[in-house]
């Protein structure tokens, strides 16, 4: 009898082309990429000075979404001079390599993480690797995806494969129902809670529990998308019917007899039921509560209707320091009320929240309400695909009545690499995934929850429980 | 890519925790098509004063740790953004080594294919050093790849472990590119197998 596997083994083990030594290294199979204009441009030309060549072009996508305008009026020029250095030069790498490319004005252009699994780019059972950390996302069709740094996709495009070292394997079981206006943003959050910002350091996470598969594959997405947060180097999820009833139609997935051939061999992509784990670590789904971060790392975190905690709690003293220095960037006290901490701005988007469910989850707490005084609200969809089905499904127009901006597509104010840039001092509710120091713009401070959560904060004009929020 | 063998320079501390690579690298400075001019992004905005001149409580702009070419860092170094530009900035900056407990996966890779050396101490022989470099009483010391040892004076040695295959190339300096290459023929044979028994990712 074989030895039981994780599917996380048996994911490198079927891309693995050799062992390069004992100590786990492998020359690790890649079958997909997805490009962007910041992280791509240096490798590019790494292979130019080289003279090497592209290995395989249709097994990357480019998609420019880090450094455009989401001004609501969208056009092809780029008025910020980095910017369009970057978007020149990837079009003019993309032609001349012959890899497919959604510029900014093409209809499918978006986050890349929302594009990729949304056109069916990413399959269950692929290696994926992305010039972007939040690769970990397509974890939710059961592939294994990581991010890597930009001599990472050089070596990736002159070879089809990278230098990788095994992981330590980490199972995150997730059971029972989750409580009303708990999403899968606060399951993810909740993990980071309890694990901490390196806890998943030198690990991959599964995933697994009837929580996780009773969950939409875009809820899915949220969570794998941010488990980098918690370190891990890989997040995913034994791909099940909702995955392929999620690609089934795709652009890209195969279609006919290759569709029917897929998906006989994509049901055999889970871990044997002995296989043992590194950690393994329990979640009760109705014990979760709605999260906000109070500080500067996605693990300070505390629930709505906690405070702000006292770093004199805690014993050690690089955590204590760490806490005090978050404090005093946030310009907040220890002990103040979660809930009464006022917000200047509110922003909903990011490849960690920004898909269909939702913005429709986001139109149910809008609805018939207003933004508070004072509050200035940015709805950015994850995709251009994403801007019109809300335009059509009508959500478009309670954000607008709501007096919220609704905007084209991009990473936008999640990283503030483009002109969505926020001032010093300015406080903001965000469904985004990381409150650093500096994150949305130097001196802003950032609070991290559900999207459900940032629009009951808008409307309130300070961090609120959604739960409370009456009749949505 | 930069040999690395035996290296000698001041150490500097930078203790917090989960030091990100937006606070090593901010995003203004991530606009350029190719690697120059990165050292002036590093740790930009504690480093400098609103006003554009350095922020003389900023470790590394004292006297006792200017031209740091090692520095001594809390866990977590690292975590965050993929972006290259981090290691890019701190190699420009000068910096040669990172000495820590634990640091972030992508981060960590960065370091290994641009030369900078990542050592990861066990806690214990962290704390001792990091106490000592907070204090000043380690500021010059030398680190020998190929003894893998970090030796603050003459008669005192922390050693530290590594990948032997990581040692390899940063003691070399590999293309690790062109390293792979030399496998093209079996990467091929993989890739036809690999598009055989899986036609739809043709």
């Amino acid at each position: 009898m074989q030895t039981p596997k994780t599917l996380y083994e048996k994911l490198v083990h079927s891309h693995t082309v050799c062992e390069l030594d004992d100590q786990g290294h492998v020359l690790l199979y890649v079958d997909r990429q997805v490009l962007n204009e910041y992280t791509s441009p240096q490798a590019f030309s790494g292979l130019r000075d080289a003279g090497r060549e592209l290995w395989r072009a249709n097994t990357h996508l480019a998609v420019v979404d880090h450094v455009n305008s989401t001004e609501p009026k969208r056009v092809s020029v780029k008025s910020e001079e980095g910017g369009a250095l970057q978007v020149n030069y990837f079009d003019k790498n993309c032609a001349d390599f012959g890899i497919e490319l959604f510029d900014i004005l093409d209809s499918r252009q978006g986050i890349e993480h929302v594009v990729a699994p949304e056109q069916g780019f990413i399959l269950p059972g692929m290696v994926v690797a992305a010039g972007d950390s939040h690769t970990t996302t397509y974890g939710a069709l059961g592939a294994l995806g990581f991010g890597i740094g930009t001599s990472e996709i050089e070596h990736l495009l002159a070879t089809q494969t990278l230098i990788y070292k095994k992981l330590k394997t980490m199972r995150v079981n997730v059971e029972g129902k989750l409580g009303f206006g708990i999403t899968s943003k606060d399951v993810v959050m909740e993990l980071i809670r309890l694990i901490g910002a390196s806890g998943a350091t030198g690990y991959a996470i599964e995933f697994s529990g009837s929580t996780i598969h009773k969950m939409s594959v875009e809820a899915r997405m949220t969570i794998c998308n941010m488990a980098v947060e918690a370190g891990a180097r890989g997040a995913y999820m034994a791909p099940d019917e909702a995955v392929f009833e999620y690609l089934k139609e795709k652009p890209k997935a195969p279609k006919g007899r290759l569709w029917l051939d897929a998906v006989a061999k994509w049901r055999e992509l889970f871990t044997d039921e002995q296989a043992v784990f590194d950690k393994e670590i329990h979640i009760q789904a109705d014990k979760i509560e709605p999260l906000v971060t109070w500080g500067t790392s996605p693990d300070q975190v505390v629930v709505i209707s906690d405070q702000v905690p006292n770093p004199r709690d805690h014993i050690d003293e690089s955590k204590r320091r760490g806490m005090e220095r978050a404090l005093n960037y946030m310009g907040i006290k220890a002990g103040t009320a979660m809930k009464d901490i006022s917000i200047t701005h509110a922003f909903i988007g990011s490849c960690t929240n920004a898909r269909i469910e939702d913005l429709r989850e986001v139109a149910k707490v809008l609805k018939g309400r207003q933004i508070a005084e004072g509050v200035r609200g940015m709805i950015v969809p994850g995709s251009s695909e994403v801007r019109a089905q809300a335009q059509k499904e009508g959500l478009a127009d309670i954000f607008i009545q709501a007096g919220f901006e609704w905007r084209q597509s991009g990473c936008s104010m999640c990283l503030a690499m483009n002109d969505d840039v926020l001032n010093p001092g300015d406080r903001c509710a965000s469904s985004t995934n990381r409150n650093f120091e500096g994150r949305q713009g130097a001196g802003v401070r950032t609070h991290l929850m559900s999207p459900a959560m940032v629009a009951a904060s808008a409307v309130k004009g300070k961090l609120y429980d959604v739960r409370n929020l009456g009749d949505q | 890519m930069d040999a690395f063998k035996t290296v000698s320079g001041k150490v500097a501390p930078m203790l917090a925790s989960n030091i990100d690579t937006d606070v090593i690298m901010p995003k203004q400075f991530l606009k350029g098509i190719d690697r120059n001019g990165l050292d002036r992004g590093v740790f930009f905005d504690q480093r400098f004063l609103s006003t554009g001149e350095l922020n003389p409580e900023f470790v590394l702009n004292k006297a006792k740790w200017r031209g740091a070419k090692f520095l001594a860092v809390g866990a977590n170094f690292g975590c965050g953004s993929s972006r290259e530009h981090a290691v890019w900035g701190l190699k420009q900056l000068g910096i040669r080594a990172l000495i820590g407990t634990s640091f972030a996966g992508i981060f960590y890779d960065n370091c290994q294919r641009n030369g900078l050396l990542v050592i990861e101490l066990e806690n214990q022989d962290m704390a001792r050093f990091s106490k000592q470099v907070a204090t000043g009483q380690i500021v010059d010391l030398e680190i020998d790849l190929v003894q893998q040892l970090i030796k603050p004076s003459a008669k005192e040695h922390i050693s530290f472990t590594l990948d032997p295959l990581r040692k390899e190339a940063l003691l070399k300096g590999l293309d690790a590119i062109g390293s792979t290459l030399q496998y093209a023929e079996l990467i091929k044979e993989f890739e036809t197998k690999h598009l055989q028994q899986n036609p739809w990712l043709s």
